[in-house]
């Protein structure tokens, strides 16, 4: 096989700065080299490969967007959304890992945290030296995390936390996790430190998906963190609702990242196979399915991009995050099933990528927004009738 | 410590080349560019001297259309200092004793401690231009380098000899080393570098072209490689493998 050159129908192409390309192709180019070639034992094993991280951090990709006082890149919207396109190619438990940490722990404890949290954690974290995570979702609030039962009480210069989150990235490998409890004076963010006692972050094995990716319960026992250890200035849901409208805009490009590499895989596999004397992409159903799966991906692409430049102008939407989260991530879920379906038997195997890329998808389609809340966030946008409840 | 490594814009490696309708060049319609790899390894052993050292200054130095700004960039976000692009749009018809004498009167006044190029560029594999550059300069020269240190005005560099020798070579610098796959392991440009590769100065430059001295008069591609051929299989079939390799193939 050539080497993996993305897939550009329209020209996107020349939609992007050189700064901008050379972003992606310096990504594409480690994930190629350094990603590629150890993926798919790493997911067969449901190891993360951790010893990938120092080098991300080396190269900057996380809180790439983050300004360089605190030791970051300073990149812009799109050449971020970039960098999560292509290390979604490689696998969506990369891209979770570099999301959780850039979007969901470095960006909160730049935007709410105090001068002290963010010298002491993120140049430290841009560089992989230290790794976090994100706590809001629990076992019983997932869809509805206003509903949260974890909870911090104060007492004198210290709060105690009790309660428990679940589904969280990095959990039993992170050095610290970014906490959202509910308070007398509702929902607050806290910096909960490893070994702190009464914290414990058990690792959820057994999955079928993300299984290159670190999924882990956490458990608050009397947990006493500091008050400078609080964020200070951010109260009720909007706290963390703000993250993951960061994070949210990264998996929009990822989902792509990953349905490009579905493609690319499944045009290469149709092109070289030969089923009754001649490839299988002369035949009508499979260029019926390699064309919608380009054009599905050229609308992604484009909508990813607008995006960007909408975030860049300052004129995102937290519901137009949504609508590129959904589309971008479910499209890319079609695509991979599609892909793996063309590749007949040897799309079930390891030696393929589409099938791992499925099988993530799919968590990609249910975290950080199912694709049906995202679908009752356009409706109540469009409409002004919420129908959650 | 100053250094000047020549870098050449080349097609990628996985190109399938097309000759173009005159014979006489490759169709560079699909073509996607990239950095000859073999000046990548030049460019990183130049980084590595100048941070080893502390001070210095990279200058890549490329003969090229105006598009090979693109690859200049990607050097500048490696960590080349500057970079100068002797602009030519028929940078890639000129024989190497054009190139290097463009290259050695750009390099000339730049008053380097070092020069380092690639072995060969991947387009045309000739190998020539750091041979004739070091000559134009009046420089010693170690071609296809695999390792190498710099100390008191001095570079200790080693090179594979035929045979699988391994030869070692002291040279006074200023000289001209032409840099082997194995010297080091090119790095990737971080974040940070991109965001400040847009800062750093790429200088357009009329070349100084001379007259040269071949002329390509035709390119065909090879010809269709003919079937293998499988002669057994596992451990059974070494003894016939090995016999028709000596005497079929002839090439044991």
């Amino acid at each position: 096989m050539s080497e993996y050159r993305g897939v550009d129908y329209y020209l996107l192409d020349d939609l992007l700065t050189e700064e901008e390309r050379m972003v992606r192709d310096m990504t594409r180019d480690f994930v190629s080299e350094a990603v590629m070639p150890i993926i798919g034992e790493a997911y067969e094993n449901a190891e993360f490969p951790l010893h990938l991280v120092p080098k991300i951090g080396e190269l900057g990709m996380m809180g790439a967007n983050l300004p360089e006082e605190y030791g970051c890149a300073g990149l812009g919207p799109v050449a971020y959304g970039l960098i999560n396109q292509e290390l979604e190619r490689g696998d969506s438990g990369l891209r979770s890992f570099v999301s959780v940490q850039g979007s969901l722990v470095m960006w909160p404890i730049f935007a709410y945290g105090t001068e002290e949290q963010k010298q002491r954690w993120l140049p430290a974290m841009a560089k992989g030296e230290k790794i976090g995570c994100f706590g809001l979702t629990e076992p019983d609030h997932g869809s509805n995390p206003a509903g949260m039962v974890t909870n911090a009480r104060k007492d004198g210069d210290e709060w105690v936390i009790n309660g428990a989150k679940m589904w969280i990235t990095n959990g039993t490998i992170a050095d610290v996790a970014v906490v959202w409890a509910q308070t007398d004076e509702g929902i607050q963010g806290f910096l909960v430190e490893k070994g702190t006692p009464g914290f414990s972050a058990p690792e959820q094995k057994r999955k079928f998906s993300l299984r290159a990716s670190v999924t882990s319960e956490l458990v608050f026992d009397d947990v006493r963190v500091p008050e400078s250890n609080r964020f200070p200035d951010i109260k009720g849901l909007k706290g963390p609702l703000g993250c993951l409208t960061q994070a949210r805009y990264g998996i929009a490009w990822g989902g792509m990242g990953a349905a490009m590499a579905c493609y690319d895989e499944a045009l290469d596999y149709t092109l070289n196979r030969e089923q009754f004397g001649k490839p299988l992409a002369g035949f009508q159903l499979v260029q019926q399915k390699l064309a919608n799966m380009v054009t599905e991906i050229t609308k992604g692409q484009l909508l990813a991009w607008r995006l960007g430049k909408l975030k860049e102008a300052g004129k995102a939407r937290p519901q137009h995050v949504s609508m590129a989260k959904r589309n971008n991530v479910g499209r890319a879920l079609d695509i991979a099933r599609v892909a793996r379906d063309m590749l007949g038997a040897n799309g079930i195997t390891a030696e393929y990528q589409c099938m791992r890329h499925m099988c993530n998808l799919e968590s990609v389609n249910t975290y950080e927004g199912t694709y049906d809340i995202h679908t009752l966030i356009l409706g109540q946008d469009v409409t002004g009738i919420p129908a959650f409840e | 410590m100053k250094i000047a490594v020549c870098v050449k814009r080349v097609p990628a490696t996985d190109t399938r080349i097309k000759v173009g309708g005159d014979g006489q060049s490759i169709d560079t319609a699909q073509v996607e560019w990239i950095v000859n790899p073999y000046d990548e390894f030049a460019l990183e052993a130049a980084i590595q001297l100048r941070e080893a050292a502390g001070e210095g200054e990279v200058t890549v130095v490329c003969l090229g259309p105006a598009e090979a700004t693109s690859e200049l960039r990607k050097c500048l976000a490696v960590g080349a200092d500057k970079a100068i692009l002797l602009k030519d749009p028929e940078a890639a018809s000129h024989d190497a004793q054009v190139t290097a004498g463009a290259l050695a009167a750009a390099i000339e006044g730049l008053g380097v401690d070092l020069v380092l190029c690639g072995k060969l560029a991947v387009d045309r594999d000739q190998g020539q231009v750091g041979v004739l550059l070091a000559a134009r300069l009046g420089l010693p020269c170690v071609t296809e380098i695999k390792a190498l240190a710099v100390a008191d005005g001095m570079a200790t560099v080693e090179r594979s000899g035929d045979g699988g020798n391994r030869e070692k070579f002291e040279v006074t610098l200023p000289a001209v080393l032409t840099c082997d796959k194995g010297l080091n392991e090119p790095r990737y440009a971080s974040m940070k570098g991109i965001m400040q590769a847009k800062k750093k100065p790429i200088d357009e430059v009329e070349p100084q072209l001379g007259s040269g001295l071949l002329d390509v008069k035709s390119l065909e591609l090879p010809p269709e490689r003919a079937a293998g051929k499988i002669v057994g299989e596992g451990v059974a079939a070494v003894d016939e493998l090995v016999r028709q390799l000596h005497e079929e193939a002839k090439v044991l």
